[in-house]
């Protein structure tokens, strides 16, 4: 059986930042406590010995609760299943970890780090709302280091009020020059039921045009210093492209576990309610089925194409009829790059995705 | 019962005025519907016409009134469609009738359609009693209103109704004078059988339902009659009236009656309004004068949103058409909007009217194309043809003479605006013809205008220049040679021609920079910029330029929600296909209907 990806949701944030629509709860021990005996109730509910390979642990802040917990997490998920982690991440935030907390991740067996570091420019994370510094940020991948990290990597978002290619630059430059090997890279997205969605926030926003060539000047310049993009979003040195996340994209199964963590396991897309009472309260219920049929046709191309090494044209039969109507237009306008078998988007294509794999589905 | 008890009428208004309101008073107070029954506006039963107030098809219901003079009298009441559209209608339901209620709005007065219509009653002889209506209104003033219809229309009305028909406020004033000064009819039951169609319409179970105003003779069940413009023959089923909701199957009716006939007719095409009923077996002489063919006067492209409702559409076609024979249409193909149909109408509103009854009643997504008139043109080859199609138009190079419907527009203002509406008339390659004042603060105004300046948007113009108080009226006048030419829109270097339009020349110009100025508004980035031009004979006169779009990508997307967001990509797929895909071009459906408001 091929091995699977595990992703434990930490639904847990000190305070909810102003952007974000993930589901987290505020922070209280017991809480915390009744959570983490859940997660591993819901572990051993498994088929026994599953073949694991990747672990990750997103939230929420997944640093804010105590490491022990992380551990037995962990302990659960090594004596239950049948791992041979090749890659366990943990997302971390700055301000939250010191250097004990870093370590005693990397002594239980952590191997990647994902910092929040998303801007070095603290005006920036003031308006992102964030509780960090650039100086934090900084200490924490410092720190990162000297507990043993070598697969570090760093989120790094655009689109934010004020920023501009020139500060984008000296974001990038600083962060380059530090031991890290990953940078996630997301534009702002405001979504619907978040305090950002307003009037006053939208309209201090970079519009289309500059957020357009924010990203095209960071792939660029990301690309020239060594970070290869991988994915629309995603960067990596050489052999640090991450493994994990890497199985969404190409359609591979993982199991999620943890209030709104989706799943795509035995050949079935599911979720588990977003309610972090019922969560914790009933053993396996509260599965919703979402596809129960995946890997479908649209899915894989969809998927496939925000790699940047694209797709093969012949694993999509209908794909060639498509692209005979529109893809002259499409490689003239540079926003496809078809070699042989192979199609793949450039980035000017990446920043249209939606667009061209909906025209192709 | 002896004709000298008979009252047949008709209400005429200016829209607004509360026509209908009146109507459902009368049919309240004669006991005809009980009031837990009414609803509002009951003659008009067509969702459409009750949210916009006006009545299109005619309808006739028989009342029976005790007057004060102690007798008993029936009342026919016809009810005619309010709008200059529906003219020949109208002059058809006057024609069954011997007398018109004339509601006026007590604070608007006269207004365009109140001098039509009053017009058109004294044409066809009948006596106009006024009612001035909306009197509980605080802006009210009846004298002036009594004042106004004696000079302007110059019919006696100071003793006229003031009534609120909404309140309920003397209605039995209207009632008693419908039977003092509204004549009853004559007419020989003795002689050959002569009645006058004034509406007719479909019954799935009954066929075609024909109303009548019998002028001579007598129609039973059991007779062959015929339909002398048509020629067709039919044999009688039922004969009788109808009260608000059923009809009454009496076995006959005679003359000066007004009651509706149903005799196995299939098709509405043989019933046509104005047409009149004799017996096959012993005819009259010679039909009713004033019956003519009705054609449309204005052309439109018809098509699904969704290309594979096209059986639907024709389906949904087919039956208005049953109810409506003034409704034509034909299959029509266009490059861009692929299988639709041509279909003429009366008028503006009558386009409208279809046009949201096939949305509304059968549910169905439509583009439609510019509306167009019908041009005349002479070729150098001698040959005259009618165009009703842009795409039709013939090249210049064969073209001898092109000719362009005229009307003849009355408008009715507050004096202030006049320079507003001069203005638009001039803009609209208006010929002004004379100026009245109706009293010291209102005027009308004559103009003579081509169709083709008011079959767009002409009305709201008006509106909106003179803040909703001017009135429009407009008959037609007939051909007058006119300097036209084809404009095309190019997308991406393609002509769309289902937004090609004909155009006076000197209006060429700003017409294509509007049109591109609308449809840069309306077609949305894509991944690839689209230029829009607007050619006259292969000449670009305007250019705009849609930019492609820059950014539209998921940012994130990891385990979490894949499912959600292969939907997010579906749903945009699926929305493409609310588009109209012209090459590598998408072209929203607003985009085709902006172009029909290219003034605002």
């Amino acid at each position: 059986m091929t091995p699977v990806g595990v992703y434990i949701h930490v639904p847990f944030c000190a305070a909810k930042c102003p952007y974000c629509d993930f589901y987290s709860e505020k922070y209280s021990s017991e809480l915390v406590k009744s959570y983490k005996d859940a997660v591993i109730r819901r572990i051993m509910a498994y088929p026994y010995r599953t073949a694991v390979d990747t672990i990750y642990f997103g939230g929420g802040t997944p640093s804010l609760i105590p490491e022990k917990y992380i551990e037995e997490i962990l302990n659960a998920l090594y004596s239950h299943f049948s791992v041979k982690s090749l890659e366990t991440t943990i997302e971390v935030n700055p301000k939250i970890v010191n250097y004990n907390k870093l370590s005693a991740y990397h002594n239980m067996g952590i191997n990647r780090l994902s910092i929040g570091v998303q801007s070095c420019n603290d005006k920036e994370l003031a308006f992102l709302g964030r509780k960090h510094s650039w100086k934090n940020s900084l200490e924490t991948i410092e720190n990162a280091a000297r507990a043993g990290f070598e697969n570090i990597s760093c989120d790094l978002m655009i689109g934010l009020e004020g920023q501009t290619i020139s500060s984008l630059r000296n974001s990038i430059n600083t962060l380059v020059k530090l031991p890290i090997q990953h940078i996630s890279s997301y534009m702002l997205k405001i979504e619907e039921n978040t305090p950002f969605n307003c009037e006053s926030i939208i309209s201090r926003l970079p519009d289309e045009d500059a957020y357009a060539d924010m990203y095209l000047f960071m792939v660029e310049h990301l690309n020239s210093n060594g970070f290869a993009q991988y994915e629309i979003s995603n960067f990596a040195r050489p052999g640090f492209e991450s493994i994990h996340n890497n199985k969404y994209w190409q359609c591979k199964e993982y199991i999620g576990i943890g209030p709104s963590a989706h799943s795509y396991f035995n050949g079935k897309r599911y979720t588990s309610d977003i309610n972090l009472e019922k969560f914790t309260s009933s053993e396996n219920a509260g599965y919703i089925i979402t596809d129960d049929n995946p890997g479908s046709y649209e899915e894989r191309l969809m998927l496939g194409l925000r790699l940047k090494k694209g797709i093969k044209i012949s694993d999509f039969p209908e794909l060639d009829k498509k692209l005979q109507r529109l893809g002259k237009e499409m490689l003239k306008n540079e926003l496809i790059e078809i070699k042989d078998d192979v199609l793949s988007l450039t980035a000017k294509g990446f920043l249209i995705s939606n667009s061209i794999i909906s025209s192709l589905i | 019962m002896s004709t000298e008890n008979i009252r047949n009428f008709c209400i005429i208004a200016h829209i607004d005025h509360g026509k209908s309101t009146l109507a459902d008073r009368i049919l309240e107070k004669t006991y005809t519907v009980a009031e837990r029954d009414m609803e509002e506006q009951l003659l008009d039963n067509m969702d459409i016409e009750r949210e916009r107030g006006i009545t299109i098809k005619a309808r006739a219901v028989h009342l029976n009134y005790k007057a004060m003079d102690g007798k008993e009298y029936v009342f026919n009441l016809i009810d005619t469609p309010g709008h200059v559209d529906f003219n020949y209608e109208v002059s058809r339901s006057l024609a069954a009738c011997e007398g018109a209620i004339l509601v006026v709005d007590a604070s608007q007065g006269i207004e365009a359609q109140t001098l039509a219509n009053t017009y058109l009653a004294i044409e066809h002889d009948l006596e106009v009693v006024p009612v001035i209506n909306k009197i509980d209104l605080p802006s009210a003033d009846p004298e002036r209103v009594c004042e106004e219809i004696e000079s302007v229309i110059g019919i006696p009305a100071m003793d006229a109704p003031k009534i609120s028909a909404k309140a309920g406020i003397n209605i039995e004033e209207v009632l008693e004078k419908i039977v003092t000064d509204v004549p009853a009819p004559n007419g020989d039951p003795e002689k050959p059988l002569k009645a006058l169609i004034f509406d007719s319409y479909y019954d799935a179970y009954k066929g075609v339902i024909i109303y009548v105003r019998v002028k001579e003779g007598q129609v039973k069940v059991g007779d062959n009659i015929k339909l002398m413009a048509t020629g067709a023959v039919f044999n009688v089923v039922e004969a009788g009236y109808m009260d608000a909701n059923n009809h009454i199957n009496t076995g006959s009716l005679s003359a000066g009656e007004v009651g509706y006939i149903s005799a196995s007719i299939k098709s509405i095409g043989d019933t046509r309004v104005g047409d009149t009923v004799t017996n096959a077996d012993i005819p009259c002489d010679e039909a009713l004068p004033g019956y003519r063919k009705v054609n449309p006067m204005v052309y439109s492209g018809i098509y699904p949103a969704d290309g594979a409702k096209y059986g639907d559409l024709r389906e949904a076609l087919e039956k208005l058409q049953l109810n409506d024979a003034s409704l034509s249409f034909e299959p029509e193909t266009s490059i861009a909007l692929g299988f639709g149909f041509r279909c003429g109408f009366l008028g503006l509103l009558h386009m409208e009217i279809i046009q949201e009854r096939l949305e509304r009643e059968y549910n169905l997504d439509l583009i439609t194309t510019a509306p167009s008139v019908i041009y005349k043109v002479k070729l150098t080859n001698g040959e005259t043809v009618f165009i009703d199609n842009p795409t039709n138009y013939p090249d210049p190079s064969i073209l001898a003479e092109a000719e362009e419907p005229m009307v003849k527009a009355e408008v009715l203002a507050p004096s202030d605006y006049v320079g507003n509406i001069m203005e638009l008339c001039q803009e609209r390659r208006g010929t002004f013809k004379d100026m009245k004042y109706i009293d010291e603060t209102r005027v009308t105004l004559h103009y003579e205008l081509p169709l083709n300046e008011i079959v767009y948007d002409f009305f709201d113009a008006l509106k909106s220049r003179t803040k909703g108080y001017a009135s429009f009226d407009y008959e037609m006048l007939g051909y007058a040679p006119s300097k036209l030419v084809k404009l095309d829109v190019l997308l991406n270097g393609d002509i769309v021609d289902a937004l090609s339009f004909i155009v006076h020349v000197d209006k060429a110009y700003s017409r294509a920079r509007k049109l591109v100025e609308k449809l840069k508004e309306n077609i949305p980035r894509q991944m690839f910029e689209i230029p829009i031009q607007a050619a006259v004979g292969g000449k670009i006169i305007a250019r705009e330029t849609v930019k492609a779009m820059r950014k539209d990508v998921l940012a994130k997307c990891y385990g979490g929600d894949i499912t959600r967001k292969k939907k997010l990509l579906e749903k945009q797929k699926e929305g493409k296909k609310r588009m109209r895909q012209l090459g590598t071009v998408e072209v929203p459906q607003e985009a085709f209907m902006s172009v029909l408001k290219l003034d605002e």
